[in-house]
């Protein structure tokens, strides 16, 4: 609130005007401070004359050096591109199943495996292929359509039920329950029975009302013993191991209403190469066949 | 007469608010109108009890009651911005925080744009309205222009606030980065924005000093420029007058352009130009010692605004912007560190004389060390402008460090002295409650801050390092998720961070509502300061 000047004896001369009691020195700018900001503003002239800047009428000054951030992109790209091209062709022409015999192609296609499934598929089945609910786990030796380099080749590059490959994998569950297939007693029996086949607790009466309904609704995709069809994709039920769950709560909302796993086809997404690469490295997380 | 106009006014806006929200499209432009029929009831109810009451005038007193709201204001933005803050980075740290059950409402992307708004123009904005008001008038030694201007704008400004707040949680959003109210809140804010600057104008106009004070420059270089990068990046056609969906008026680069003009000067213009109005007046009354210098506050004030309204296209760097602006936008940012530091020499050299200050004056040990966080902000933006350091930084957490250690840093700590400068003397208080109380807000704030910017500076030059890493194939070495559980344990730092930020925030308001109920009233100064 003072209005007394602030400034003191020995202090430099002020500009003598006072605003609420604030006074400002007569100091000149620092030279430090000057001379930096004389040197940035002939760097930025200088820059600006290297490299493209100034806006013309159409288009703009190239700059000396002519660069361009599109060029260099492109120019890395062909680099690489040209670097992989023999052994990609190698790589596209090789017998599937003899991938793995070649080491330098074998060393190839997992590298770039890796990359293209960390890409583009470890969204869906995770960073380390593990997985998650709808989403099949890729380390385990259960395979719900093929786990041979040549079966899931065909997997990747067609993907599976979906609607732009006319080649994908195909195949459909009844909604039992919705579809009015089955009544509720008869669900909750099946759903018994299949607890049975995974050795898991369950009612054994219902269980044996189940199999019946088993025998005449489910065999023909899952196999009389419960092991699945890899050509439909019918999964094992006798095993531990479950897309959706396993317990009776999802067990019955499966049989009530089914299930309808996609997978978008990658041909004409990934090269040949990328897609070989993909399957060899998918193939070597572990379940390979 | 004037009573009636303003009733008729304020009952025609709550009857087309009600219709507007009867026939309202979405949820988040229902809950809009309904407030701004609620807002307008209430005011029309008040106009009502206060219609032909005798209004003393002239009043030639400083208009204080209106810096005291904003102080308030100021002052609660300032937790829930924070807090707001610490939930999303706890949600990022710990995804599971994204409750099932808030699906839509409190997920991450909700509550993000609402912490950037809270701290930005809710926090930082009520603080540079009350700060201008406050600063405008003592240096003109005039009263606020426009009788009740003043508060119009107050209030004005806050329903902007309470408005975009509740749209964005609904889903009402224009999708563009701090910018994101949808376009009926974008016209609010205009009609306010324009009270302000005319109440800004007013004030100045009808000065007694000769001279405008270079604050003052500051403040309206800001309140001006913001106008314009408001209307220009928000032109947009609705959908439906019923709805909150709008079509930008420009599409494609254009539109990224405009919207980086308009973000990068949202910190050119708001987060500094204004800022640094407060601290020239601040920091010399809160030192007692003249500004350092005169001449390098013209140079470097006309520097900066010149240069700053370039340098937005540095955050489109290596995108579908041609080349040429790519460089304009590095280079005039480069050149932009310098009179960035005069403001900072300026700051600090004010203090040459009274270096023992900060010993014993805890109030302006914070300022300056809000003056040196925006000394380190503004070399660093210049670094990272720079496209080959860009290349790097961009998109990682790097820009979220930088963002913060100049918010929370240079704005945060400059408003919090800011408000501990004028509590006391607004409520007319011998002093503050307590000292030693300011002291923890400083520490928690600072070792805040620093947890913060370090930990972002690591978790950004990582994912900057491992997005980039290829191997001698070509081929990319780790995956976007890799990334993301590397950078756990600084997500966690951070969040501490944080919470000490807030931690102080809370202290502060304590402190200030301590010095307000629990202290003596200075006995001379109950009374409004005259403006003379």
């Amino acid at each position: 609130m003072s209005k007394q000047p602030i400034a003191k004896k020995a202090d430099p001369s002020t500009t003598g005007h006072s605003w609420d009691g604030i006074q400002e020195f007569d100091n000149p700018m620092p030279r430090w401070w000057l001379w930096t900001f004389y040197l940035t503003i002939i760097w930025g002239i200088g820059y600006t004359i290297a490299y493209p800047a100034w806006p013309l009428i159409t288009g703009a000054t190239p700059g000396v050096l002519e660069q361009s951030t599109r060029a260099d992109v492109q120019a890395e790209i062909d680099r690489f591109a040209s670097a992989n091209a023999p052994i990609e062709a190698k790589l596209t022409a090789a017998n599937l199943a003899d991938i793995k015999n070649d080491p330098e192609l074998a060393d190839f296609a997992m590298k770039s495996g890796k990359a293209v499934f960390q890409t583009f598929c470890a969204q869906c089945h995770g960073a380390g292929g593990g997985g998650g609910k709808g989403y099949p786990a890729l380390v385990d030796n259960d395979w719900l359509w093929g786990g041979t380099m040549e079966d899931v080749h065909t997997t990747i590059l067609h993907g599976i039920r979906n609607t732009t490959d006319p080649e994908a994998r195909y195949s459909q569950m009844p909604a039992f329950g919705t579809d009015g297939l089955l009544d509720k007693t008869q669900i909750g029996d099946v759903v018994q029975y299949v607890l049975q086949l995974s050795k898991q607790p369950h009612d054994a009466a219902e269980a044996t009302a189940g199999a019946q309904v088993f025998a005449e609704n489910c065999v023909s995709c899952h196999g009389e013993a419960g092991t699945g069809d890899r050509a439909q994709g019918a999964p094992n039920l006798t095993d531990a191991i479950w897309l959706y769950g396993g317990d009776e709560a999802a067990l019955t909302e499966t049989v009530t209403k089914a299930r309808f796993g996609v997978m978008p086809a990658w041909n004409g997404r990934l090269t040949e190469a990328q897609i070989r690469s993909a399957a060899f490295y998918v193939h070597g997380l572990g379940g390979g066949e | 007469m004037w009573d009636y106009i303003k009733l008729a006014v304020l009952g025609l806006t709550a009857v087309l608010a009600a219709i507007a929200a009867n026939y309202a499209h979405d949820l988040a432009y229902q809950v809009n109108a309904l407030t701004a029929m609620l807002a307008a009831a209430i005011a029309f109810w008040w106009a009502l009890r206060t219609a032909g009451d005798h209004r003393p005038q002239p009043q030639t007193e400083y208009n204080d009651a209106v810096v005291r709201a904003g102080v308030i204001a100021t002052a609660f933005w300032g937790v829930i911005g924070f807090l707001v803050g610490v939930v999303i980075a706890l949600q990022l740290a710990f995804p599971a925080l994204n409750f099932e059950w808030a699906e839509g409402y409190l997920n991450f992307g909700r509550l993000r744009p609402l912490h950037t708004s809270a701290v930005i123009f809710a926090f930082g904005g009520n603080a540079l309205i009350m700060s201008a008001f406050y600063v405008v008038q003592r240096t003109t030694a005039a009263r606020l222009w426009g009788g009740n201007l003043g508060w119009f704008v107050f209030w004005g400004y806050n329903l902007f606030i309470v408005l975009a707040a509740t749209s964005y949680v609904l889903g009402g959003s224009q999708g563009k980065e701090y910018a994101e109210p949808t376009w009926h809140i974008d016209l609010w804010l205009t009609v306010v924005w324009v009270a302000f600057l005319l109440a800004f104008l007013g004030t100045l106009w009808k000065r007694k000093e000769p001279h405008i004070y270079v604050a003052n420059w500051f403040y309206l270089s800001f309140i001006i420029t913001i106008a314009m990068l408001h209307v220009v990046n928000n032109l947009a056609v609705p959908v439906s007058i019923f709805g909150s969906k709008s079509v930008q008026l420009m599409g494609g680069v254009q539109d990224a352009m405009t919207q980086w003009w308009y973000g990068h000067n949202a910190v050119g213009f708001f987060l500094t130009a204004g800022f640094l109005g407060m601290m020239y007046y601040f920091v010399p009354k809160q030192a007692e010692r003249p500004v350092y210098s005169y001449k390098l506050s013209i140079i470097h004030f006309w520097a900066l605004i010149f240069l700053y309204i370039w340098a937005g296209p540095h955050h489109l760097h290596y995108t579908a912007l041609p080349d040429w602006a790519s460089t304009l936008g590095m280079v005039f940012s480069v050149i932009l560190w310098m009179p960035s530091w005069g403001g900072m020499i300026n700051g600090l050299m004010t203090l040459s004389g009274a270096w023992d200050k900060l010993r014993t004056d805890p109030i302006i040990r914070m300022m300056v060390v809000s003056v040196g966080f925006y000394g380190m902000s503004t070399f660093e933006g210049p670094m990272m402008s720079i496209k080959a350091v860009n290349s790097l930084s961009h998109y990682t957490d790097w820009t979220i460090g930088h963002v913060h250690s100049g918010a929370l840093g240079w704005n945060g700590m400059i408003t919090f002295g800011v408000l501990y400068f004028l509590t006391p003397r607004l409520w007319g208080r011998e002093r503050l409650y307590s000292l030693s109380l300011v002291s923890w807000h400083f520490w928690l704030a600072t070792i805040g801050i620093v947890l913060y910017a370090a930990s972002m500076w690591v978790t950004g030059i990582m994912e900057g390092l491992m997005w980039r890493e290829v191997d001698a194939n070509g081929f990319l070495v780790n995956a976007f998720a890799d990334t993301v559980s590397a950078k756990f344990p600084m997500y966690v730092v951070r969040a501490l961070g944080g919470i000490m930020f807030l931690a102080g925030g809370v202290i502060m308001v304590y402190n200030l509502w301590a010095t307000v109920a629990k202290q003596p009233a200075r006995s001379a100064l109950t009374a409004a300061i005259p403006a003379e």
